[in-house]
């Protein structure tokens, strides 16, 4: 099978215009004829669904939260990025397109950074119509600030909470379609199987988590906007809803999975503070634009209160190692710095099995530079989240900080209509693979997951369903009833095992596998180890869960159950990808490549390009195949940023 | 006409009303303390302020009119408003009970306010039906209001009804001044708060003002 | 080392909306302060999954205050003893060792109990539905600086707009009235020129919907600012006063029909 990435061709700045022309186009009469289903009610999904009602088409958008407000898009903190210039500082739509190419390490397709970068300013737009209460300047324009890695300011924000106000921008103008009837919406409803009839995406099988009833859903086209999946890690900075069921059903159904290594770890979060621990917390990447990171030069002072450390002996690493971007070295970076300096012995904080993870983010010189109400101003609401969690106040005493996983590159594959390997399945936001390459750089996930939503979908769903006849599913169809059975088929396995294990003690042990084999960094032989012993695990789970209740109503355990069931085969995918790539490429670290001073080692020749994984039967192992990636607009580099 | 049905049929109409007609009895109620203050001016003062009153009689009857509706729709407000509460609170109740915020006032808002209605009805009665519970050797004179207001309060357990009512009074105007004030959208924070801070204090000014006056007659400083 | 702490807790157990529940009693041993409370019912659910019982169901999501699923009464207080802090958010270093604690659900009509502690809280959702959004087509905004908008006033609406609709206002409120939440609508959408075209309409249908969900209205104790894990004030809920009144009365125009159900 070859991948058509339907690309288009010629100058990069004309391909999004040309093609939006070229697509088909729905009679407004006819709209209402056609069924969108939208499984997701984050960025892309509510963004998507409210934008598809207006266009007049039936929409059914679902989430599994009991308010399309929930979606974890909300806990973005820092910003979404938009190549407006209002700063005068350089930046333009090529510059954001040539840093997101280069920040992804050139393992992202041009052509679809460089429609982000385009639609970036228009995103803008919107949410300020929307009633977005972005950040503003005395004279009454929009702020910006510099944001992870950054040269130029081009981050719109609002406080510490711009995910939060974007989604409920996204939000309301779903809800006002909701009003108006054109989308229907199903909270409380997880998704749990995708229904493929003639090789094309014709509906859902959800679950009412609170009724257990299941049901089929039918449509004409199926949006998968259901995020990221790095939650399979057990701790990550997801919610604990987050999982990967809904694509990795469609994976099952023959939608290809791409780069599923690609897992980014954000080099910001609070460290873990006992075996309790149930997720962990970011804190804003803005953080590191004044505050200064930090270990002790000795290995013995690691226990010490860090005020008792006198500044000779502390080791600023970052501004040590890499004089020019400092402190703002991207996530990749920070994060396999702070792991080294921790192995080395040089962690700081509570000692977790025997290890102190964690090094400090000192706001000291900041607070003497810029006075404490400043930057009260900058990061108040972030220093009290901090307290709160930790008992520690951060302008008296240096946060203590870790790396944990943040966000999934990887996702479905989809071409450049964000449509997978199955016609009339399209992917939308962190749940595809599409923008980041190898790395996501900071204030991009709301870009992209906006992006998708209110200016991608609605053309290349329309172009899609412009070819499709408005035939009405029967759910008497063998393929529907089939994907029913089917579905409540493995509810009952779950129901049924009868063992002694709760399931999450199994998530946390395929957490604690994916972390040590497939986390920060990775080797050829502990990969191998873990794919043996995630189906381990994964049979371990089949026989000895244990899941009380029954499946016909509210009944949390099941939900969980079926994710971890889920997660389990998709852990050995992320480690079987990790192997294949036999390359360093941003998040993707493998210690068997890297340069003489341990930075990520490419290899262009051999890797240059997105790895597609097509499932082959349970049991089996999956096929890869590739997407080539060709860079005529940015040439390839090694990234530097000393 | 339509519009003032449909916002009397919103909940914040209803509180609209009933925080208009709680402003008409509190500006009543803050006539008749400065009224009553002239008890301190001598016996001269006190009754021809009385009759000044009287020979005012048509204004009069329009002041009386607009107080009972004022009265009425109070009433009704809060009855109806008590009982969408009551309502929408449901059956379950919490079984701890906790409050943050509020104070002794607002929650016995639903209790003072009946008592005073209580209080009036008597206390109209009492200067109104020559000899009800006055000291003895009372005679009633229509002229006489210092008089009858000596008389009146000398009986002691009659001074204490008065002192507790005046009680229940301030605490309803300490809570409801405030709450008059938001409820129509006043207390801005533009405004610095002020509205706030002259609802409580002037609650507070009318309670110790309106109890001196039997305090007063009983401490024999007005005879 | 860390202290291990022991604490007893009565949670409400209800198997559905039908079923008329009753506070069961749980012990929590081993507790560490570092936990947050969420993190301690997840221990006592792993010991009832064990011993083959439900866990206790209870919303949750984020983990970190701010997608606003989470949210108990705690002792009598919607979100525990702490102030602006979501029940996630709140640690058990601020219980002691022996405690005794009382977990119930939101109560209130317009958010029926669904299992245990877990509530129905869509009538928030049919109160945003009835206006609390902009009417802005995908694709018709003008450039984004085309409106200045003062600082102070985009400052305001955010500490309007920061409300995570997790529902406590009403938990707290003596008439259950969402007034606090509808407020934060309605002073984030009305502080900023945005949202001004619409402002008479939708303050008025917005109220309507408050209370044709079953909500009751406010008597100003202030006991939803005080539980708001967002320290959102009753200062929105004057100004949302005055704008329905000024709306109801003076508005050049009815409702508009579209407006109107």
């Amino acid at each position: 099978m070859t991948l058509d990435a339907k690309v288009p061709s010629g100058p990069i700045e004309t391909r999004w215009q040309r093609r939006r022309f070229e697509m088909k186009l729905v009679n407004p009469a006819n709209r209402r004829n056609l069924t969108v289903i939208v499984v997701g009610t984050g960025l892309a999904g509510g963004a998507g669904a409210a934008s598809l009602g207006e266009l007049g088409y039936r929409v059914k958008s679902f989430c599994f939260q009991d308010s399309a407000r929930r979606a974890h898009s909300i806990a973005a903190q820092g910003g979404i990025n938009a190549a407006k210039n209002y700063q005068n500082d350089g930046d333009s739509v090529f510059r954001l397109f040539y840093d997101t190419v280069k920040g992804g390490d050139f393992r992202a397709r041009e052509s679809n950074v460089h429609r982000l970068a385009e639609i970036s300013a228009n995103i803008i737009d919107q949410c300020v119509a929307q009633g977005v209460p972005f950040a503003r300047e005395y004279g009454g324009l929009l702020a910006n600030r510099s944001f992870g890695g950054a040269q130029v300011s081009r981050t719109f924000y609002a406080r510490g909470q711009t995910g939060q106000q974007l989604l409920l921008g996204a939000y309301q103008a779903l809800e006002r379609q909701i009003d108006a009837g054109s989308v229907t919406m199903y909270p409380r409803h997880e998704m749990l199987d995708l229904i493929v009839v003639d090789g094309a995406a014709r509906g859902i099988v959800t679950r009412d988590l609170v009724t257990g009833k299941i049901e089929p859903h039918l449509a004409h086209a199926v949006v998968l906007a259901t995020g990221g999946y790095g939650n399979a890690f057990y701790l990550s900075t997801n919610a604990k809803g987050c999982n990967t069921t809904a694509i990795w059903r469609a994976f099952r159904k023959g939608a290809f999975f791409a780069n599923p290594c690609f897992t980014q770890i954000h080099p910001t979060c609070i460290p873990v503070s006992g075996a309790h621990q149930s997720k962990l917390t970011l804190m804003s990447e803005s953080l590191r634009n004044d505050g200064r990171v930090w270990v002790p030069k000795r290995a013995l002072d690691a226990g010490k209160a860090p005020e008792k450390i006198p500044e000779p002996e502390r080791d600023y690493y970052l501004e040590r190692l890499y004089p020019t971007f400092g402190n703002l070295v991207p996530r990749d970076i920070a994060s396999r710095r702070a792991k080294d300096v921790c192995d080395q012995g040089f962690g700081v904080g509570a000692e977790v099995s025997g290890v102190r993870r964690g090094v400090y983010l000192d706001f000291r010189d900041a607070i003497a530079r810029l006075g404490e109400a400043v930057v009260r101003e900058r990061y108040g609401n972030l220093f009290e989240m901090y307290e709160r969690i930790t008992g520690e106040d951060p302008y008296r005493v240096p946060m203590r900080i870790y790396p944990a996983i943040h966000y999934t590159m990887g996702g479905l594959w989809v071409d450049y209509h964000l449509m997978s390997t199955i016609p009339g399945l399209f992917v939308a936001g962190e749940a595809n693979f599409s923008d980041h390459g190898a790395n996501r750089l900071g204030a991009s996930a709301l870009m992209q997951g906006l992006g998708d939503g209110y200016f991608v979908l609605p053309y290349t769903v329309s172009h899609y369903l412009g070819d499709e006849r408005p035939v009405v599913l029967s759910e008497d169809h063998p393929e529907v009833k089939e994907s029913v059975k089917a579905v409540k088929r493995r509810l009952k396995r779950l129901l049924s095992i009868g063992g002694r294990r709760t399931p999450d003690s199994f998530h946390r042990e395929l957490g604690r596998l994916l972390w040590d084999h497939s986390g920060m960094a990775r080797n050829a032989a502990g990969l191998e180890r873990a794919i043996v012993k995630v189906p381990e695990l994964r049979a371990e789970f089949y026989e000895d869960l244990r899941v009380p209740g029954s499946g016909s109503d509210l009944n949390q355990s099941l939900e969980r159950a079926g994710r971890v069931a889920d997660f389990l085969e998709l852990g050995e995918l992320v480690c079987r990808d990790a192997l294949a790539r036999d390359e360093s490429c941003g998040c993707h670290f493998r210690e068997e490549h890297q340069t003489a001073d341990g930075e990520a080692a490419r290899d262009d020749a051999r890797f240059s390009h997105v790895a597609a994984w097509e499932f082959a039967g349970d049991g089996a192992v999956p096929r890869r195949h590739r997407e080539e990636l060709t860079f005529e607009f940015v040439k390839p580099t090694q990234r530097s940023y000393k | 006409m339509q519009r003032a049905i449909a916002l009397y049929d919103t909940s914040v109409g209803k509180k609209a009303v009933m925080a208009v007609s709680g402003a008409v009895m509190f500006g009543f109620v803050v006539g008749h303390l400065l009224g009553n203050l002239q008890v301190y001016l001598g016996p001269a003062a006190l009754n021809g302020y009385a009759e000044h009153l009287q020979a005012l009689k048509p204004l009069l009857w329009l002041v009386r009119f607009t107080l009972l509706a004022a009265i009425v729709l109070h009433l009704l407000s809060a009855h109806q408003l008590w009982v969408r509460g009551w309502f929408a609170r449901g059956r379950r109740r919490y079984r701890v009970e906790r409050s943050a915020a509020t104070t002794y006032a607002g929650r016995t808002m639903w209790m003072s306010g009946p008592l005073i209605l209580l209080f009036l009805l008597y206390h109209l009665a009492h200067f109104t039906f020559p000899g009800l519970a006055m000291s003895v050797g009372y005679a009633h004179s229509i002229g006489d209001v210092y008089a009858n207001v000596v008389n009146g309060f000398s009986v002691w357990w009659v001074a204490v009804l008065y002192l507790a009512a005046q009680a229940c009074l301030g605490l309803h105007l300490y809570h409801g001044g405030a709450s008059m004030l938001q409820t129509l959208g006043l207390d801005h924070p533009r405004f610095g708060g002020v509205a706030q801070g002259i609802a409580k204090p002037l609650a507070i000014m009318i309670w110790l003002g309106n109890s001196s006056i039997p305090v007063a007659v009983l401490a024999g400083l007005a005879r | 080392m860390t202290r291990s702490m022991r604490l007893v807790l009565d949670v409400w157990r209800q198997k559905g909306p039908k079923d008329p529940g009753g506070f069961v009693r749980y012990e929590a041993p081993d507790i560490s302060p570092d936990m947050s409370f969420l993190e301690m019912l997840d221990v006592v659910n792993e010991g009832l999954t064990e011993r083959g019982e439900e866990p206790i169901a209870f919303d949750h999501d984020c983990r970190e205050g701010i997608c606003g699923s989470c949210g108990v009464v705690i002792d009598g207080r919607p979100h525990g003893p702490l102030t602006a802090t979501t029940t996630c958010q709140l640690h058990m270093r601020h219980f002691q060792d022996g405690d005794h604690v009382t977990i119930e659900p939101w109560r209130a009509r317009a958010f029926p109990v669904i299992k245990d502690l877990v509530v129905d809280r869509s009538a928030l959702d049919r109160i945003i539905r009835a206006g609390g959004y902009i009417s802005i087509r995908t694709g018709s905004a003008p450039e984004a600086n085309d409106v200045p908008v003062p600082k102070p006033d985009a400052e305001v609406a955010m500490d309007a707009a920061a409300c995570i609709g997790c529902g406590a206002c009403v938990a707290a409120c003596p008439n259950a009235s969402a007034s606090l939440f509808l407020a934060a609508k309605l002073g984030h959408l009305h502080l900023l020129p945005q949202g001004l075209p619409e402002k008479d309409d939708r303050v008025r249908t917005m109220v309507s919907a408050m209370d044709a969900q079953g909500f009751g209205h406010c008597t100003n104790h202030r006991e939803c600012e005080a539980v708001c894990p967002k320290g959102i004030g009753v200062a929105f809920i004057a100004r949302m006063n005055r704008d329905f009144l000024i709306a109801s009365v003076a508005s050049r125009h009815e409702v508009m029909a579209h407006r109107r159900r």
